[in-house]
């Protein structure tokens, strides 16, 4: 089973590789160059928001509603201590030490919210990772001196890599991909760890892995600051994509815009948040061609309600049943 | 000093209008265990459904413009409460989480359908004459009247549900439901029924929500998602599932915001969210919450 | 492929004959809209896309012998979705000029964008965030509305002369353009020798009670709110409820007609308020008064306003200096637009409000602002223009070394210098 899983995952990076090269084959340059950055490198970067949240549903079976949020506060962090962005808040540093420091960020609002989160579970766990991250929200919205309140930070254009520029599409594209591989397979390392077991039994059955003598709260904890480390990378790539951010990039549409991607893709593998938020992606990008712009969220809401209704584990889970249907012999 | 006595009373009758919105909430969570993320999808429906009953009404000046369009809110609120219950969430008892992603679904939808069909164009009802304009309260001056009404229906629905929950049928085996939903089954009581006349009622308390509140505040897109926040943290803080946990819990929140308001403006929002926290950290159950 | 020359490029001389073949020529312009239709300022967006496709209808999309392809896409007044929807307007749509955005926070996004793109245009829609084009601006990015500040310049001064009113409350939500619009009030007011007392609210605040309590008990001669949209609606209405009765000043998103058009006890004390900003629904000016009726004519029965609204002419101004240039020069956008930017820099034409409008070397609009007050007329709130300030540029006709130096508006920096230059 987990042999087949990384062979799928690694024909797919595969894959992801080549496309930038596919599209130019098939498209005239710029729209090539479009699909790259702007459907395939920002799904990416989604992907690896939404993926913290499809890591904690999972393998401890939360879903977390702050995880955009927390993605934020890495966004935030860079943009506030970075050379360049505009206002300038603090400044100061280059991009090699802001953006680590923006992940650490990520990492400890990620512990912050697990540690306030930790004695509730299922929707209790939802309306209140929710609050906090509207809380948050509000603050940083109405913060000036910090935050630039409603306006948020701009100019925040990334770094240069070695000599190449981060604002070159395939540039982007491959910083984007690189990473999210990292994390993919990173975090299938983790939960075959001693750490990611007892995450796994903590989450079917807490008492008996208690009973074994595991501190539950504390692996709850973790797992929340191991997402808070991945959605901190998603929340950095973000920003720079974006030249910046500001407090509509996590508030209320956002945060359920990356529960929607998890959820359309599948909650059951982490793998279920990349494909969910590649096709979140293109619907949100040719919404206009395929029924109404200005009715994209009714679009988008209705594709989300009929994967809950018919398919609650997503196009992943989708995907099984129609293998099973025709006969593959290879359900999981 | 009568400045403070006014905040006060600020304080209080927001509290009354977030009383009404939240009690829905916390009535639907406390018996089918349902967090209605369209919570707020119902408020607005109500809202803009009420507005264009009232509005043709009012035009000819018709003294029961304002009665109709709350009448028409709050059975339209209820019926789409049932419906929601009856075709989305009544078959899938017991996935909590996935009932929850649901509402989130239809919130979503209804609140571009609106969108769509109303426009982004703020407005708002008025009151009618006996309830609008100012009354003189001693000390304080001119206040507000319909701010003082709403005290009233807030009054009126706690009284209302705590006499329906501990004095009729339907009451006891709502809460019987609460304890146990397999004995009520057991003991004959068709408890899928009773599943949909709390979502009606819980809905429609959201529907008297939504018309009291776009009286005293500007009905615009938005909203929803605001009085589904107000929810979540009021119950958050009140206690998941009791009412006189949702009449603490708004009291606390309307208060914030208002001396936050007055004393420190700019992170008054926030104010609430920090009691949220701090109620958490030592009572995660809510202030009045069983454990 | 036919080998012919159009006029315009045989007299262009050779340069362009090798830059653009013949057929390019006759290729329709693309022109990207991008204005909110999502979330609460959705009714600005609308009306800004009604006032374009009134204005495309009128010359039958056809400008310097070229068709104009209108492709529209849509935000929820957010930075990064307008960033988005702008990258797919031009790098998948292939726009050469996007026509947009609305709000401020997604004008600067957009400045930002504007600066990686070559051989492309961004002429804002309607966003009015002064630091846009004042500070760091961009060269390819083009401002034909007045911003924020600009929309308050001449209130001040009547409010302490010709009202002869020495202190003010004022409200203002607590973000970039409610500051943009008091620093512009202030900064006449203030130097007259006025005084004010501020009152913030975060944007979104729905209940103002205590802070209408603690404006109706102090003495102030006026209060000037500086709320637009929805936060205005609940403001106006809560004051009326509260029996507020100080004389009204207003900001420019404050009088205007989605304000007055919205039923609401708010209606009767806006009744004689004042306020001043680049539009009214009544200008004494007869290619305004065919404008309206032909926005009448066009869309009352199609989701429109009595008169159009701010956004609507914002959109309709910037699209007309997008319209001056290509006429300029014959709709040619070769050599990457650089003739198509001088002509736009260029340009001068007036607005639909009869406003004389030209750019400044930030490439910012100098306009002409009126003063308005809320009157009854015809049965219904019309915000009627009695007094014009003309040639009103960036830094409110003040130098501009002195302007800059005294900072972004902001609630710290709320304009207020006393008279002693």
């Amino acid at each position: 089973m987990h042999s087949r899983v990384l062979l799928w995952s690694a024909l797919g990076l595969a894959l992801l590789l080549v496309m930038p090269w596919l599209l130019l084959q098939a498209l005239p340059q710029n729209q090539a160059q479009f699909w790259t950055a702007n459907i395939l490198g920002r799904g990416i970067v989604f992907g690896i928001i939404a993926m913290s949240l499809t890591f904690l549903a999972t393998y401890g079976g939360f879903i977390s509603l702050a995880q955009m949020m927390v993605a934020g506060v890495a966004g935030y962090t860079l943009a506030i201590f970075v050379d360049g962005a505009v206002p300038r808040i603090a400044g100061g540093l280059g991009y090699g030490l802001a953006i680590p420091l923006a992940i650490l960020a990520a990492t400890v609002m990620g512990l912050i919210v697990g540690a306030i989160a930790v004695r509730t579970r299922d929707i209790y766990l939802l309306m209140i990772t929710l609050a906090l991250a509207m809380g948050i929200f509000r603050f940083i919205e109405t913060n000036i001196a910090w935050f630039n309140g409603y306006e948020g930070i701009r100019n925040v254009v990334g770094p240069d890599v070695f000599g190449f520029d981060f604002r070159n599409a395939y540039v982007f594209y491959y910083i984007a991909l690189g990473t999210a591989g990292a994390l993919y397979f990173g975090v299938l390392y983790l939960v075959r760890t001693p750490f990611g077991l007892v995450l796994q039994g903590i989450r079917d059955n807490p008492r008996r892995v208690a009973a074994l003598g595991y501190a539950v709260g504390p692996h709850r904890i973790a797992a929340f600051g191991v997402a808070g480390f991945i959605a901190g990378c998603g929340g950095v790539l973000a920003t720079i994509y974006n030249i910046g951010i500001s407090p509509g990039s996590i508030g209320l549409g956002a945060t359920v815009n990356v529960l929607i991607m998890s959820v359309i893709g599948g909650l059951g593998h982490p793998i279920g948040a990349f494909v969910g938020s590649l096709v979140f992606t293109f619907f949100d990008t040719f919404s206009a061609s395929i029924y109404d712009r200005e009715r994209f969220n009714t679009l988008i809401g209705v594709v989300f309600l009929v994967i809950v209704l018919l398919s609650p584990d997503g196009l992943l889970g989708a995907g099984a049943r129609l293998r099973k249907m025709l006969g593959g012999r290879d359900a999981p | 000093m009568d400045l403070a006595a006014t905040i006060a009373l600020n304080g209080l009758t927001l509290a009354a209008l977030y009383f009404i919105v939240a009690s829905g909430f916390s009535l639907i969570f406390g018996l089918m265990r349902v967090v209605n993320m369209a919570h707020g999808s119902l408020y607005l429906v109500a809202a803009y459904v009420g507005y264009a009953v009232f509005e043709p009404l009012y035009d000819r000046d018709l003294w029961y413009a304002w009665y109709a369009g709350l009448a028409a809110g709050i059975v339209c609120a209820a019926i789409s409460g049932a419906l929601m219950q009856r075709l989305l969430l009544g078959w899938m008892q017991g996935q909590e989480l996935r009932q929850a992603l649901v509402t989130i679904g239809v919130s979503i939808i209804v609140a571009d359908q609106l969108l769509a069909f109303y426009g982004g164009n703020p407005r708002q009802f008025f009151a009618p004459d006996a309830i609008f304009g100012a009354t003189q309260l001693p000390g304080l001056g001119g206040y507000p009247t319909f701010r003082l009404v709403q005290i009233g229906i807030a009054v009126a629905v706690g009284v209302g549900l705590w006499l329906l929950l501990n004095r009729t049928r339907l009451g006891m085996m709502i809460r019987a439901g609460v304890d146990d939903r397999d004995m009520l089954g057991a003991c004959g009581v068709n408890v899928p029924l009773v599943g949909v006349a709390v979502f009606a009622l819980g809905a429609a308390l959201a529907g008297l929500g939504g018309v009291i509140g776009a009286t005293a505040q500007p009905l615009a897109q938005g909203v929803d998602g605001r009085f589904l926040l107000v929810s979540l943290v009021v119950v958050i803080v009140g206690g998941m599932g009791s009412v006189p946990g949702t009449a603490v819990g708004a009291i606390l929140i309307g208060l914030a915001e208002q001396i936050g308001q007055a004393i420190f403006p700019t992170y008054s929002v926030v104010l609430s969210f920090v009691i949220m926290v701090a109620v958490l950290a030592t009572r995660p159950q809510g202030i009045l919450g069983r454990a | 492929m036919t080998f012919s020359l159009s006029r315009r490029t045989a007299l262009m001389g050779t340069g362009a004959l090798l830059a653009t073949p013949a057929f390019a020529q006759r290729a329709p312009i693309r022109l990207g809209g991008l204005a909110t239709l999502e979330g609460p300022f959705a009714t600005g967006g609308q009306d800004g896309f009604r006032c374009v496709q009134m204005e495309l209808e009128r010359i039958n999309n056809t400008v310097g012998g070229r068709r104009i392809e209108f492709i529209r896409e849509s935000s929820n007044a957010q930075a990064d979705v307008a960033l988005a929807r702008a990258r797919k307007l031009i790098e998948q749509d292939n726009v050469d000029i996007i026509l947009g955005p609305l709000s401020g926070a997604e004008g600067i996004a957009l400045r930002d964008y504007s600066r990686t793109l070559t051989g492309k245009t961004i002429v804002n829609g309607s966003s009015g965030a002064a630091d846009t084009t004042l500070r760091n601006p961009s060269t390819n990015f083009f401002r034909f509305n007045t911003d924020g500040t600009q929309w308050m310049a001449g209130l001040g001064n009547h409010v302490f002369r010709t009202m002869g009113i020495r202190d003010v409350a004022i409200v203002a939500g607590d973000y970039a353009f409610p500051y943009a619009q008091v620093f512009g009030f202030n900064i006449e007011f203030c130097r007259a020798g006025g005084r004010t007392t501020h009152y913030w609210a975060p944007l979104g605040t729905t209940d103002f009670g205590s802070q209408i309590a603690q404006i109706n008990r102090s003495d102030v001669g006026a209060l000037v709110v500086v709320h637009g949209g929805t936060d205005g609606l609940a403001f106006m209405t809560q004051y009326a409820q509260a029996g507020g009765n100080k004389p009204l000043i207003a900001g420019s998103i404050m009088a205007d007609q989605s304000m007055l058009s919205a039923r609401g006890p708010h209606r009767r004390v806006m009744v004689g308020m004042i306020s001043s900003g680049p539009i009214a629904d009544v200008i004494d000016d007869q290619s305004w008064r065919d404008y309206v009726e032909r926005y009448r004519r066009r869309w009352l029965n199609e989701g429109g306003f009595q008169s159009p609204s701010i956004h609507g002419v914002n959109y309709a101004t910037n699209l007309a200096g997008i319209l001056t240039a290509l006429a300029a020069v014959d709709g040619d956008l070769s050599g990457n637009q650089a003739a198509f930017q001088r002509a736009l820099a260029a340009a001068r034409f007036k607005a639909p409000t009869g406003a004389d409008v030209r750019l400044d070397h930030n490439r910012q609009a100098i306009s002409d602002i009126f003063i308005n007050r809320v009157e009854e007329r015809d049965g219904r709130a019309q915000v009627v223009a009695f007094s014009r300030a003309n040639g009103i540029n960036q830094t409110l006709n003040t130098p501009e070394a002195a302007f800059l130096a005294l900072g972004s508006p902001s609630r710290d920096n709320p304009g207020c210098v006393p008279a002693a230059t």
